[in-house]
């Protein structure tokens, strides 16, 4: 049995593998063998466009993952180049303390940066996107005119030389490599955080940030980390710019080099490392054949930034994205396969119930849940049927956290959960999908289904960053029990295909898969079966049949009355609020008021 | 010195209010925070200089014309930044389209117009110390704003069905209202008033290209502390602001006074991320 379904699940690991990932890495060794060349075949001039290239992308690898990935609009991003070209060049000149060796110097700045980087990022953990996009723009400005009036330090509008690095990097090819390195390096870096669990982590966050939460994904926590990583290399690039201009005043930060490196971000796909990084190698050579239209060149970034975003918001990792364009399969089914449950949801577990006591909740004067006693044993599945706005969604809202009711508690296993974090019922392993499914549409299928493992990776951020042992092991893990879950719910054909290409009840049973990626002792199902064909509804209902069967508990919000009395071991109808009737199906089949109310006769 | 903090503390307050119901006006009808905010009252001390003092048309006709040029802008705005992403709001990357055309006017002026400040002409010959034009003006267009679009809101039938598509967007349009010419006469509504705001502060602030950005920050400040939507709340916390720049600009210097407010700002905003008079609304899922 077991023998068999590893078989079977070969061939999609085999292409994720094969040419799949040669052709991923292929762009990335090009560039690295022309980069590595490049003064065979370049000039001196050239040699500084290139060395401009690679600070840029220093800087813009950081800025990927809060732009590109996290969905940060860091508009003034550029403050924290200035603030690292100062630190640097101050410290190594000497202007307030004793001079300090260069290297020393860029690693102050870029302690400093990764500080700034993090204060200006806290307003983000709490405010809309907007808000944050000003706050960017406001410190950018307030850094500039900070630079222009502390002359005794900053030399104030004549400047201060940047630092120069000792031999070999004091000549101009020397200081090519250096920048090159960096950028080498920030590139390796920012890819691993892009393919570890933290990557998937951060475009959840963007694209579905309450099911991100629902997978226990604390975005704070993982915000502060990129904060910090991108403040940090922002302000290295900052003292490797101010060595390269060799000197720095005020005016060479403006906003339109903050424009630049956002569309570079922009014109490069969101998600994306490779996209991001020709986008800046683009934007820092096209200037260099424009020469008559140096002075409009911030107007014609600006008319870019429009057109992407009106024409080609997905960038040049869509373009390149030749995986996605072949034709899916009109005809595929899904076909779950339950025996593959037991592997995936381990044991089952004695975990008690979960219970709701006497919960009240009301939206000004409309009361949504009035009053509700609700317990689900582990291995049961609980049926909750009720006209719309009976308060079966705002009940499943109050279990997972996004509605705190005014009155009454939920606990499972004697625990309060009423007062926990939102992300905090995933580590309680309660999971749960949504009325319309929330994924992430430029992932693929995998990744989706990865995310809703990501607490059980044990690796930290920093060592996802330099791909050290146990974050390859957390990959490994991962991917292996996603594939699981994905044939468990019969979707392993569609792993590697982007997720908004497929079908809407594929989508529900992705969600599902997502679930079930947290082993979860209950899971709360919002209208599963809400699009899916008369087939499909069959094959969900032996699917849930078997996840509590696994000892999971279950609770299942649907307007199928079929399903419902087909596969559930007790049902709770809702009116208003309050509990209609609950019982076994036969009962609530044969209770009068409900037949009337909501069953018809 | 009191005075004089008081008097160009309240003017500036008055500009930035109206920055602040820019916003708001294109908010409401669009969901869109539009980054052309502060360009549209940068364009109206542009354009107030050049049709008056570079130009020598009369006073009144130039004023007219530069309301019409914000206007038009507001219309651009609409138009080519605006309405193509209303689809796709959600993903926030595409608030960038506004920012894009903010930029792209921000530099065009600045080539074409001047990147240095150019004067605004004075607009009545009267002299008089201490309470002087500069101050009244910005106060005076506040007024008129806010009154005119309290009786706009309240007395016509135009005004209803701007509150409505505020509102509820899909219920309106259910009702058979016009959303999309609404929507259009919003931002030319808007537009006005940015322009307004930079003409009347045009002594104050000059006619300079980069009035753009730190009026759109500036601007901004008032929305974000008076609760999105609410132009009486940003009247009150624009002269707040003005109030609170100008003593610190007086009393510890230009630098330090963007510091501080910038502090104060994100302080405030933290403590109250729905503003100081908003109520936070628990989410949908």
């Amino acid at each position: 049995m077991t023998e068999i379904t590893t078989a079977q699940s070969q061939p999609a690991r085999a292409s994720w593998f094969g040419w799949g990932t040669f052709g991923h890495y292929f762009p990335f060794l090009v560039l690295l063998i022309v980069g590595l060349a490049l003064p065979l075949f370049a000039g001196g001039y050239w040699g500084v466009i290139a060395t401009r290239a690679w600070v840029y992308w220093v800087l813009v690898a950081g800025l990927n993952l809060l732009v590109g990935f996290a969905g940060q609009l860091a508009i003034g991003w550029v403050a924290l180049l200035t603030l690292g070209a100062y630190t640097a060049s101050v410290l190594a000149a000497g202007n307030v303390l004793p001079a300090i060796h260069p290297y020393l110097a860029l690693g102050v700045a870029g302690v400093v940066g990764a500080v700034f980087g993090l204060i200006i990022g806290l307003p983000a953990l709490r405010l809309r996107t907007f808000y944050f996009a000003i706050t960017t723009l406001g410190f950018a400005t307030i850094v500039t005119q900070i630079a222009l009036a502390w002359a005794s330090v900053t030399g104030g509008g004549v400047g201060v030389p940047g630092p120069l690095f000792p031999p070999p990097f004091d000549s101009p090819w020397g200081f090519y490599y250096f920048c090159f390195a960096f950028a080498a390096v920030c590139t390796w870096m920012t890819m691993n955080i892009a393919a570890s669990r933290f990557g998937r982590a951060l475009t959840a966050i963007r694209d579905a940030e309450v099911a991100a939460e629902a997978c226990g994904i604390s975005k704070p926590k993982l915000l502060v980390a990129v904060f910090l990583f991108s403040g940090a290399l922002a302000a290295i690039a900052g003292g490797l710019f101010a060595s390269l201009q060799s000197y720095i005043t005020p005016d060479a930060f403006t906003v339109e080099l903050s424009v630049l490196f956002f569309i570079g971000v922009l014109i490069g796909g969101r998600g994306s490392i490779l996209g991001p990084l020709l986008g800046t190698i683009l934007l820092t050579v096209l200037p260099e054949f424009a020469a008559p239209l140096v002075a409009w060149s911030t107007f014609l970034y600006a008319v870019l930034l429009l057109v992407i975003v009106l024409a080609i918001p997905g960038g040049i990792a869509e373009l390149l994205d030749f995986k996605n364009r072949r034709p899916l399969k009109s005809d595929r089914a899904i076909v779950p396969r339950p025996e593959l449950l037991p592997r995936l949801l381990g044991p089952a577990k004695d975990s008690g119930a979960l219970t709701l006591e006497q919960v009240r909740l009301s939206f000004g004067g409309v009361h949504a849940v009035d009053g509700l006693d609700l317990t689900i044993s582990p291995g049961q599945i609980h049926g909750l049927i009720g006209p719309n706005g009976s308060g079966k969604t705002t009940t499943l809202n109050v279990i997972s956290g996004y509605y705190t009711p005014q009155q009454g508690v939920a606990k499972l296993n004697g625990t309060v959960l009423t007062t926990l974090a939102h992300h905090a019922r995933a580590q309680m392993r309660i999971a749960r999908t949504f009325q319309t499914p929330r994924l992430v549409g430029e992932a693929s299928v995998l990744e989706n289904v990865m995310i809703g493992g990501t607490i059980d990776g044990q690796g930290t951020f920093a060592e996802s960053l330099l791909s050290l042992p146990r974050h390859r092991a957390d990959e490994a893990k991962l991917r292996d029990a996603a594939m699981l879950a994905l044939s468990a719910v019969g979707l392993e054909q569609l792993a590697a295909v982007r997720t908004d290409r497929l079908q809407h009840s594929e989508l529900r049973f992705i969600e599902i898969a997502r679930a079930l990626m947290l082993r979860p002792t209950f899971l709360l199902l919002d209208e599963p079966a809400a699009g899916l064909s008369a087939e499909e509804i069959r094959r969900l209902g032996a699917l849930v049949v078997a996840i509590a069967q696994s000892g999971t508990g279950v609770l299942l919000v649907e307007h199928h009355a079929d399903l419902i009395f087909d596969i559930c071991h007790h049902v709770t109808v809702l009116n208003l609020g309050k509990t209609l009737a609950a019982g076994t199906p036969a009962e609530i089949r044969s209770h009068r008021e409900v037949v009337n109310a909501y069953l018809g006769g | 010195m009191v005075e004089s903090i008081v008097l160009s503390g309240v003017a500036i307050g008055c500009i930035y209010a109206l920055i602040g119901v820019t916003y708001n006006v294109m908010f409401s009808a669009s969901r869109v925070f539009s980054f052309t905010a502060g360009t549209l009252g940068m364009i109206g001390g542009v354009l107030g200089s050049l049709f008056i003092a570079r130009m020598g048309m009369p006073a009144p006709l130039g004023f007219l014309l530069a309301l019409a040029g914000g206007a038009l802008l507001g219309v651009i705005t609409e138009i080519v930044a605006v309405r193509p992403v209303l689809k796709s709001l959600d993903q926030h990357l595409y608030v960038l389209s506004t920012l894009a055309l903010a930029l792209m006017v921000q530099q065009f002026t600045a080539i074409e117009w001047s990147t240095e400040p150019q004067p605004f002409p004075r607009l009545f010959d009267i002299e008089r110390g201490g309470f002087d034009q500069v101050y009244w003006l910005p106060m005076l267009a506040c007024v008129v704003v806010i009154v005119g679009l309290e009786l706009l809101y309240r007395y016509t039938l135009v005004g209803h069905a701007f509150l409505a598509i505020a509102e509820d967007n899909y219920a309106a349009r259910a009702l058979g209202l016009p959303e999309r010419g609404l929507r259009l006469a919003s931002f030319a509504l808007a537009g006005a008033i940015g322009a307004l705001a930079g003409f009347a502060g045009g002594q104050l602030l000059l006619a300079f290209f980069a009035n753009a950005p730190m009026l759109t920050f500036y601007g901004f400040v008032p929305v974000a502390l008076g609760g999105m939507g609410n132009n009486r709340g940003a009247v009150v916390a624009g002269l707040i602001l003005g109030l609170f720049q100008q003593a610190a600009n007086f009393l510890v210097g230009g630098i330090f006074a963007s510091v501080a407010v910038f502090t104060a700002f994100i302080f405030v905003l933290l403590a109250f991320p729905d503003g100081l008079a908003g109520a936070s609304a628990q989410r949908r899922v």
